[in-house]
């Protein structure tokens, strides 16, 4: 089959601008190992607290090192487990210092949810059985929402906590 | 007598006009759905009657996205066929028989979603459980589809048989490899609703494999969208030309991007799984690279175009540059409101490389962008041309003529959709990008000011949403008046030829062993190896979750 030679042209342009396009993906992705959250670990659903990261007493933030931070979070319809404050409370806001490394860690309860805080690239599903990891530097200061972005049921719009990222 | 304006026989009109009357009764409904949802998203209207946001927003996604789609494609297949090849008696009752089949289909799942029962929205990700007739609805609706399949196969094959060595009509040829494509697709759907969904519904299991359902669900997923974008380019390759007054660039380019949208838009459904735990990030780049090559056929499809617009009017004297775009029918309907649908392509296939795009994902992923984009492809790109193939489909098919009123109504109607789509689509993309989440009613959230940054957006998508709903009014208006209103008379069935300056188009395009081999070894390759591993690293399965829907 013959091709018009302004085709020929015209494809050689646009399939050369896509190997190029894939070439920056993949060394994103290989040499910079810049891979969307994929993490493999299983957990039984109804026993999270089997798993050390998801026992009561380890949820929310944690601090590991000098600069470093595990946050440890159980996604239920229709909130997220931060653990709870020293009166006991339910936290419902964490605070992270400007340019911490943080390691987000979370699994759900019981159906499919999202976890995104909003306005960053920490933006993950939670999927029942399986362990979701996202390690992150938040670079700009503020206050930003955590919410659910995959539909989980009639209470899905109001499953959110705070995230605050502050000068230290 | 009308029926001597008839473009086909009477009854393969009347099997045709069965599915039109599906669709665009769906248009007016599931629109209505979405427009309230606008409503309720700007945060100044609640729904009445105890009716949820997310029944309505199930109801909007099942009945746009899966049976409008659906019955047009499947009535404007079955009017190509039997212009081209024929229908036999047979074969146009294996046609009812599916027809009736996707309605009893269609009518149990909506009659779920009315109770309220159903709440889990078009993509039902388990362990949400909706009550089993939804299920059972939408595998009937599958099952009807397959009877349209093998029926579309059979008549091309028949009209094989009697004319030995000759290549098949060009659009009998398209609508083959679409259904090939559905077929091979809908498997995956099917998998998962009768193997997974409807055991654990109806309660004869306790426990789903979550991942294994959504990357059932998502082998469908993908091509699902180029079920509905391939009928568009039957239009844009085989019929436009017609209508402005030209030919097909050429036969072969138009059945190799045909062909390769059939091999590529398959094994590409992880590109919708990105940000999933429990998928090997390999494997997903895999798909990613093979997600990207439908972008060849889509490249020698926009060359196609412009060239076919190009020769056209050139070919009417028009010799200066870009002197030819002078000489399109801007004033036809028929013309009009696909090419303003071909324009929304542009911004609309830049958007979805970004979403497949392996990290860049993480940017949108789940935001409402994402509905954006969706709504500038099927609801801008795919339902115009749509839009401009019923101007003249139903006319043909009632025996009415496409009057002067009607085609300038028409042409108002492209407008205010196109406005009404660049206020929508236009503030989702924005408020997408701020981080504001999709499927979600109205929320303030824990009050962040981030969030009050969104309001204004959502505000703007309802005054988009309220002009869109005006541009369904107006079409379902314009639909009736030609089926019901217009004067008798004969309208054309435009179909384009090949133009002589065309290559000859080789005999290899039609060897259906070749392209369907390929298609199934490319999806082994792509999921046998990490489908076999989300498999053997299962975690314990989930029990279903109703409780959180009501």
């Amino acid at each position: 089959m013959r091709i018009h030679k302004y085709e020929k042209i015209w494809l050689i342009f646009g399939v050369g601008s896509l190997i190029l396009f894939l070439i920056i993906l993949a060394i994103g992705a290989f040499y910079k190992g810049v891979h969307p959250p994929s993490h493999m670990d299983t957990i039984d659903p109804k026993n999270v607290q089997e798993n050390e990261s998801f026992k009561e007493e380890n949820l929310g933030l944690r601090q590991v090192g000098e600069n470093e931070y595990i946050v440890n979070v159980l996604s239920s319809g229709f909130y997220y487990d931060l653990g709870k404050d020293e009166d006991g409370e339910a936290v419902n806001t964490i605070r992270i210092p400007v340019g911490a490394k943080v390691l987000f860690q979370t699994t759900s309860t019981d159906v499919v949810h999202g976890f995104h805080i909003a306005g960053t690239n920490v933006n993950m599903m939670v999927e029942p059985g399986h362990i979701s990891t996202l390690e992150t530097v938040m670079q700009k200061p503020g206050t930003y929402t955590l919410l659910c972005n995959e539909y989980c049921g009639s209470g899905h719009h109001y499953m959110a906590a705070t995230v605050e990222v502050y000068e230290p | 007598m009308m029926e001597k304006h008839l473009s086909i026989s009477p009854k393969e009109a009347r099997l045709v006009m069965a599915h039109m009357y599906v669709a665009f009764i769906s248009l007016l409904v599931g629109g209505l759905m979405g427009l309230l949802q606008t409503f309720v998203r700007s945060g100044s209207f609640d729904l009445p009657f105890g009716i949820g946001y997310y029944q309505i927003l199930t109801a909007h996604g099942v009945i746009l996205a899966l049976v409008l789609t659906t019955f047009f494609i499947i009535g404007f297949q079955f009017a190509l066929m039997s212009k081209t090849v024929g229908i036999s008696d047979k074969q146009r009752l294996s046609a009812w028989i599916g027809f009736w089949t996707m309605l009893i289909g269609t009518l149990l799942t909506a009659g779920t979603i009315l109770t309220g029962k159903a709440n889990v929205l078009y993509t039902f990700y388990a362990p949400l459980k909706a009550f089993p007739t939804f299920y059972i609805g939408l595998a009937l609706v599958v099952v009807g589809s397959w009877i349209a399949c093998f029926t579309n196969f059979r008549q091309l094959a028949v009209w094989k048989k009697t004319h030995k060595g000759e290549k098949s009509p060009l659009l009998a040829f398209m609508v083959v490899i679409n259904m090939l494509l559905w077929y091979i697709a809908t498997l995956g759907v099917a998998a998962t609703v009768l193997i997974q969904f409807i055991p654990w519904s109806l309660g004869m299991v306790d426990t789903i494999n979550v991942l294994v359902s959504r990357t059932l669900f998502w082998y469908f997923g993908h091509p699902l969208v180029y079920f509905w974008l391939l009928p568009a380019y039957m239009a844009w390759y085989a019929i436009i030309p017609k209508i402005i007054g030209g030919k097909i660039f050429s036969d072969a380019l138009a059945r190799l991007s045909f062909v390769l949208f059939l091999m590529f838009s398959i094994p590409v459904g992880f590109h919708h799984q990105l940000t999933e735990p429990g998928i090997d990030p390999l494997w997903k780049f895999i798909q990613v690279v093979l997600t990207f090559m439908v972008i060849i056929p889509s490249l020698l499809t926009a060359f196609s175009m412009f060239a076919t617009f190009e020769m056209a009017g050139r070919s009417k004297g028009y010799t200066s540059l870009f002197g030819w775009i002078k000489a399109l029918p801007w004033k036809d309907v028929r013309f009009f409101a696909p090419v303003v649908g071909m324009l929304a392509f542009i911004p609309a296939g830049t958007g979805g490389i970004i979403n497949a795009s392996h990290q860049m994902n993480q940017v949108i992923h789940n935001t409402i962008w994402v509905t954006g984009h969706f709504h500038l492809t099927v609801g801008t790109t795919v339902i115009l041309t749509f839009f401009g193939i019923s101007y003249w489909l139903i006319p043909s098919l009632t025996g009415r003529k496409l009057t002067k009123k009607i085609n300038t109504l028409g042409i108002i109607q492209t407008i205010v959709w196109s406005v009404g789509m660049f206020i929508m689509s236009g503030s989702m993309h924005i408020a997408g990008l701020l981080g504001a989440p999709r499927r979600s009613a109205y929320s303030t959230y824990t009050g962040a000011e981030q969030v009050d940054t969104w309001i204004g957006y959502q505000l703007a998508q309802a005054i988009g949403g309220t002009i869109l709903f005006i541009g369904i009014v107006l079409m379902v208006y314009i639909f009736f008046y030609m089926v019901l209103g217009a004067p008798k008379g004969k309208a054309s069935f435009p179909i384009a030829e090949v133009s002589e300056e065309a290559e000859p188009t080789p005999q290899y395009l039609e060897n259906w062993k070749l392209w369907i081999g390929i298609t199934i070894a490319l999806i082994l390759f792509a999921y046998t190896i990490p489908f076999i591993d989300i498999i053997q690293h299962s975690p314990p399965g989930s029990e279903g979750f109703e409780n959180l829907i009501r």
